[in-house]
C-alpha cells in the first residue's frame, strides 16, 4: 500500500532514533500529511506548551501519494505548535525532498526534545543517526546544503535546513528544502531552530518501501489527472508561463491588492512586479529577470520561477554569489516584498527573495511586516534613529536593508524578526498589525474579497489564503463564479474549500491542481494508491474530521472565537478605489453562518453532535 | 525505421516523471535512485537536462564486456544487458565515455538504458515533449523546423 507503515521517532535529547510501525487505524482516519501528522501531535503535545520548549514536537511528513507518478505528487509537510501564532501550524513545501523521505522508507520524522548542542539528521534508508552541525551553525541554507553533500561525497542527498533566521528564531522562519522549497509559514524553521536541529539530509534508494495498492488503475487514474492539468487554461498555460505571478495584475485591476499595509487595494507599481514583467527584457542588460519555469518533484504544472538578477542592480553589484538563477518571486512574495511596501522595484523583490531563500524565513510575514514598520515611521512612532535608517513607504533601499538586517539578525533586523503583531504592540499600535492569529494575510484584501476575509477570519494557523482559497470561485469562477461582494453562500463555500484542501494536503499532492482538479479527479488516484474503500464522501469526512481537530487543539491553546477576527482597518476603513471601492467586511454577517454550517455553538466550539458525527 | 531517443533540454522543467516512469519499468517502483535515465539540475544556470545512453553503434560497454553480456537488439538499435550473464565486473562502467552505464548494488548486475523494447516508458512519461522516441536518422527534423520557419523565403512580400 501507498503508506511504507513506519515512523522514525528522533529523541534529541538523547540523541537516539527508533523505528516504531505507522497508526494504521490513524491513516484510515486521517489519511496522511497534513491530517496524519496532527493527529500524532494533538496526542503527544500539551495544546498550552511554549512553541520552544523541548516538549513541543516538530513532524516532518508524507502522503499517500508521496513519491508517486501521480501529478505533483512530492509534497511534505511540517507540523508543530507555532511561535508566530500559538496555533497549530503545518507548512507545506514541494521540491525533491519529500519523495526522498518516502524512498528511504518513511512516512513521517517525529522530532522529540532540543539537542544539547548543534546536529542535523542523517537518512540512509533505514539508517537514521543525528550528526554533530557544529560547523554549520551560522551558516545559510545554501551553505549547509553544500557542506552536507560533500562532505558525504554524495550529490543526490536531499537536504531540508534553516539557515540563520531559524537560529535566530526569526518568528516566521522558514525550513527550506532544494535551495529554494520551503515550508515557508508559522516559524516552523525557528521550532528546528530552537530544538538545535540545523537539517535534515535524506537518501532513499529502497525499493519496496511501499506499493500501489492497484497499479493498473493508478496508471489509468493518474494520467487522466495529468490530461486535465494540460488541458486547463490555469494549470496548462497561465501557471507554467507566468507562474503564480499570473495574478498580480488580475487582483490589482479587480482591487483586491493590499497596497502599503492595507491603506489601499491597488498598486500603481504592479505591473512592474508583475509575471509579465518578469518576461520582459531590462534595459539594463537586455535580459529578462524569468529565465525559466521549474517544477517540484513529479509535478507536470511547473509553475516555479527560475530567476537571474541584473548584476549591476545596486543590491547585488559587488555580490557574485546572487547573479547566478535561482528561485524567483511568486506571487505572494512579489506582493509582500512589493505592494505591501509600496516598492516596485522588481530586481530589489528577487533579491530579498533570494535571501528569504538563503537564509530561511518567510517572505510573505517579513514583507508585511516591512509594510507595518513603515507605516509606523511615516507616523512618526518609529524613528531613523531607532530602525537606523529612513523608511518611508516605497523605499526600495530600506526593504532589501531590512531583509538583509533579518536574515543576519543584526540590528533592527532583531525586531523584525517578531512580525508585526508584536512589532506593531511594541510601538503602541497593535491595530496596525494586518494580521489573523498574529499571522499576516497574504495578498488577497479581506474587504474586497469577503470569502477571503472569511477564510482569514477562520484559519486554523492564522491568516493564511492556502486553507480556503475563495479567490477561485470569487476572481477566476472556480468551481462557480461568486461576485466579490456577495456573502451569500460564502460560509457554506467556504467551508467544502477548507474540508477539501485538507483532504489535499493530506495526500501528498499540491493545492495548485485543484484549479483544474476536483475531488471526482482526485479521489481514484488516491483509491488506486490506498488500500480500503476511499469514496469521495469518506475523503470529505476525513477533511472536515481533520478541520475540526486542528479547531479542537487552537481552542485547547487558548483561542476563542474572538480569534476569529479581522484588524479594524478592514472592518470600518473602506476601499478607495476601484470595482470594490466603498468595501469594508461584512465578517459580522458570515461568521455566525460559517460557525453554524460547521455544525459549531455561536461560540465557535464543535457541538457535541459535531464532535461524535466526525469522532474527534 | 529505427528510431532513437530525443532530448531537448530546453522544454525540461525538472519534474523527474521520466525517472520514476524508468524505475517503475525495470523494478516496479518509483524510487528514482534505480532509473536508467537522470535529470540533471544546473540550479545557477537555471537548466534542466536529462541524460541517458545514446545507444552508440560502436558501443564501448559491449566491446568490453569480457562475458558477451552486452548484446544489440537489432529491432531497436539498443544495446541490451543480458542480466544472467552479466557478472558484474563493471568494466563497462570503465569502458562508457558517458556514464550512462551503471551497477546496481542491490542485483549485482549493470544496468543501462534500453529503450524499453521500443516504448521509451520515460517518453511516454514526460509532460513537456523534452524527451520524445523519434526517427532515429531525423532527430534534428524538429530543430531544421524551428529555423525554417524563421528564413525569409519571400522578401518581396514583406
Amino acid at each position: 500500500m501507498a503508506w511504507t507503515k513506519n515512523v522514525l521517532r528522533v529523541n534529541l535529547e538523547t540523541g537516539t532514533c527508533t523505528t516504531e510501525p505507522l497508526n494504521m487505524q490513524w491513516a484510515q482516519d486521517y489519511l496522511g500529511q497534513r491530517g496524519l501528522a496532527t493527529k500524532y501531535l494533538v496526542s503527544e503535545i500539551d495544546p498550552k506548551v511554549d512553541p520552544f520548549s523541548p516538549k513541543n514536537k516538530l513532524i516532518f511528513v508524507t502522503g499517500p501519494l508521496t513519491g508517486t507518478m501521480a501529478a505533483t505528487g512530492g509534497r511534505y509537510s511540517v507540523v508543530t505548535k507555532g511561535p508566530l501564532t500559538g496555533a497549530i501550524a503545518c507548512s507545506n513545501s514541494g521540491g525533491y525532498f519529500g519523495a526522498e523521505l518516502k524512498f528511504a522508507g518513511w512516512d513521517m520524522v517525529i522530532l522529540e526534545g532540543a539537542s544539547p548542542k548543534p546536529v542535523y539528521l542523517l537518512i540512509n534508508d533505514g539508517k537514521a543517526e543525528l550528526v554533530d552541525a557544529s560547523h554549520l551553525w551560522g551558516k545559510t541554507v545554501w551553505e549547509t546544503e553544500e557542506t552536507i553533500k560533500a562532505q558525504h561525497q554524495d550529490p543526490q542527498i536531499r537536504v531540508a535546513a534553516i539557515g540563520r533566521a531559524g537560529e535566530n528564531r526569526v518568528l516566521y522562519a522558514a525550513i527550506v528544502n532544494d535551495l529554494h522549497r520551503a515550508a515557508g509559514r508559522s516559524g516552523v524553521g525557528a521550532v528546528m531552530g530552537s530544538k538545535n536541529l540545523k537539517a535534515v539530509a535524506v537518501r532513499g534508494t529502497r525499493t519496496d518501501a511501499y506499493q500501489m495498492a492497484n497499479p493498473e488503475a493508478f496508471f489509468a487514474a493518474t494520467e487522466a489527472g495529468k490530461k486535465v492539468l494540460a488541458a486547463n487554461g490555469v494549470t496548462g498555460q497561465g501557471l507554467p508561463t507566468y507562474g503564480t505571478q499570473v495574478l498580480m495584475n488580475v487582483i490589482n485591476e479587480l482591487g483586491a491588492l493590499p497596497t502599503r499595509n492595507h491603506r489601499e487595494v491597488q498598486f500603481e507599481g504592479a505591473h512592474d512586479i508583475s509575471g509579465e514583467a518578469m518576461h520582459e527584457k531590462r534595459p539594463t542588460d537586455g535580459k529578462a529577470n524569468l529565465v525559466t519555469n521549474g517544477a517540484c518533484f513529479g509535478c507536470t504544472i511547473a509553475c516555479g520561477r527560475i530567476s537571474r538578477m541584473d548584476p549591476g542592480h545596486f543590491s547585488v553589484k559587488d555580490k557574485p554569489q546572487y547573479h547566478g538563477a535561482s528561485g524567483g518571486v511568486e506571487y505572494e512574495a512579489a506582493w509582500a516584498l512589493g505592494a505591501a511596501n509600496g516598492v516596485n522595484d522588481l530586481e530589489a523583490l528577487t533579491y530579498a527573495n533570494f535571501l528569504c531563500n538563503e537564509d530561511g524565513f518567510d517572505p510573505i510575514t517579513f514583507g508585511a511586516t516591512v509594510g507595518a514598520a513603515m507605516e509606523l515611521y511615516e507616523m512618526g512612532v518609529l524613528t531613523e534613529q531607532e530602525v537606523g535608517f529612513k523608511l518611508p513607504f516605497g523605499s526600495t533601499e530600506a526593504m532589501v536593508k531590512l531583509a538583509e538586517l533579518t536574515a543576519k539578525g543584526e540590528g533592527f533586523g532583531k525586531v523584525m524578526g517578531l512580525g508585526s503583531k508584536r512589532l506593531c504592540t511594541k510601538y503602541g499600535h497593535p491595530e496596525l498589525s494586518m494580521t489573523v492569529k498574529s499571522q499576516e494575510f497574504p495578498a488577497y484584501d479581506g474587504r474586497s474579497l469577503q470569502g477571503m476575509g472569511l477564510a482569514y477570519a477562520t484559519s486554523n494557523r492564522g491568516a493564511c489564503h492556502l486553507r480556503g482559497y475563495m479567490v477561485s470561485p470569487e476572481v477566476l469562477g472556480i468551481p462557480v463564479k461568486m461576485e466579490p461582494q456577495a456573502t451569500e453562500g460564502k460560509p457554506a463555500m467556504l467551508k467544502a474549500f477548507q474540508d477539501l484542501t485538507a483532504v489535499v494536503d493530506s495526500a501528498g499532492i499540491c493545492l495548485f491542481t485543484t484549479f483544474a482538479w476536483g475531488l471526482a479527479d482526485i479521489q481514484p488516484q488516491i483509491q488506486a494508491a490506498c488500500e480500503g474503500d476511499w469514496s469521495e464522501e469518506r475523503l470529505l469526512l476525513v477533511g472536515e474530521r481533520i478541520w475540526n481537530m486542528e479547531r479542537e487543539f487552537n481552542l485547547a491553546a487558548g483561542f476563542t472565537a474572538k480569534d476569529d477576527s479581522l484588524p479594524p482597518r478592514l472592518m470600518k476603513e473602506p476601499a478607495q478605489t476601484g470595482p470594490q471601492k466603498g468595501a469594508v467586511s461584512k465578517l459580522d454577517v458570515m461568521l455566525p453562518e460559517y460557525y453554524q454550517v460547521r455544525g459549531w455553538t455561536k461560540d465557535g466550539v464543535p457541538t457535541a453532535e459535531t464532535r461524535k458525527r466526525l469522532g474527534v | 525505421m529505427q528510431k532513437s531517443l530525443h532530448i531537448d533540454p530546453n522544454k525540461c522543467t525538472g519534474c523527474l516523471q521520466c525517472e520514476m516512469a524508468c524505475a517503475w519499468e525495470n523494478h516496479r517502483s518509483f524510487t528514482i535512485a534505480k532509473s536508467r535515465i537522470k535529470v540533471f539540475t544546473f540550479h545557477k544556470e537555471g537548466r534542466f537536462v536529462p541524460y541517458t545512453c545514446t545507444q552508440c553503434d560502436e558501443a564501448w560497454c559491449m566491446t568490453a564486456c569480457p562475458v558477451d553480456a552486452i548484446r544489440l537488439d537489432p529491432v531497436t538499435g539498443a544495446k541490451i544487458v543480458l542480466e544472467p550473464t552479466c557478472v558484474g565486473c563493471k568494466v563497462c562502467t570503465i569502458a562508457c565515455p558517458f556514464g550512462t552505464i551503471n551497477y546496481v548494488a542491490s542485483t549485482g548486475k549493470v544496468q543501462k538504458c534500453d529503450l524499453c523494447d521500443g516504448e521509451p516508458a520515460c517518453a511516454k512519461a514526460c509532460p513537456t515533449g523534452a524527451i520524445t522516441y523519434v526517427d532515429a536518422d531525423w532527430t534534428g527534423l524538429g530543430k531544421m523546423r524551428q529555423w525554417a520557419g524563421k528564413t525569409d523565403t519571400n522578401p518581396a512580400t514583406v
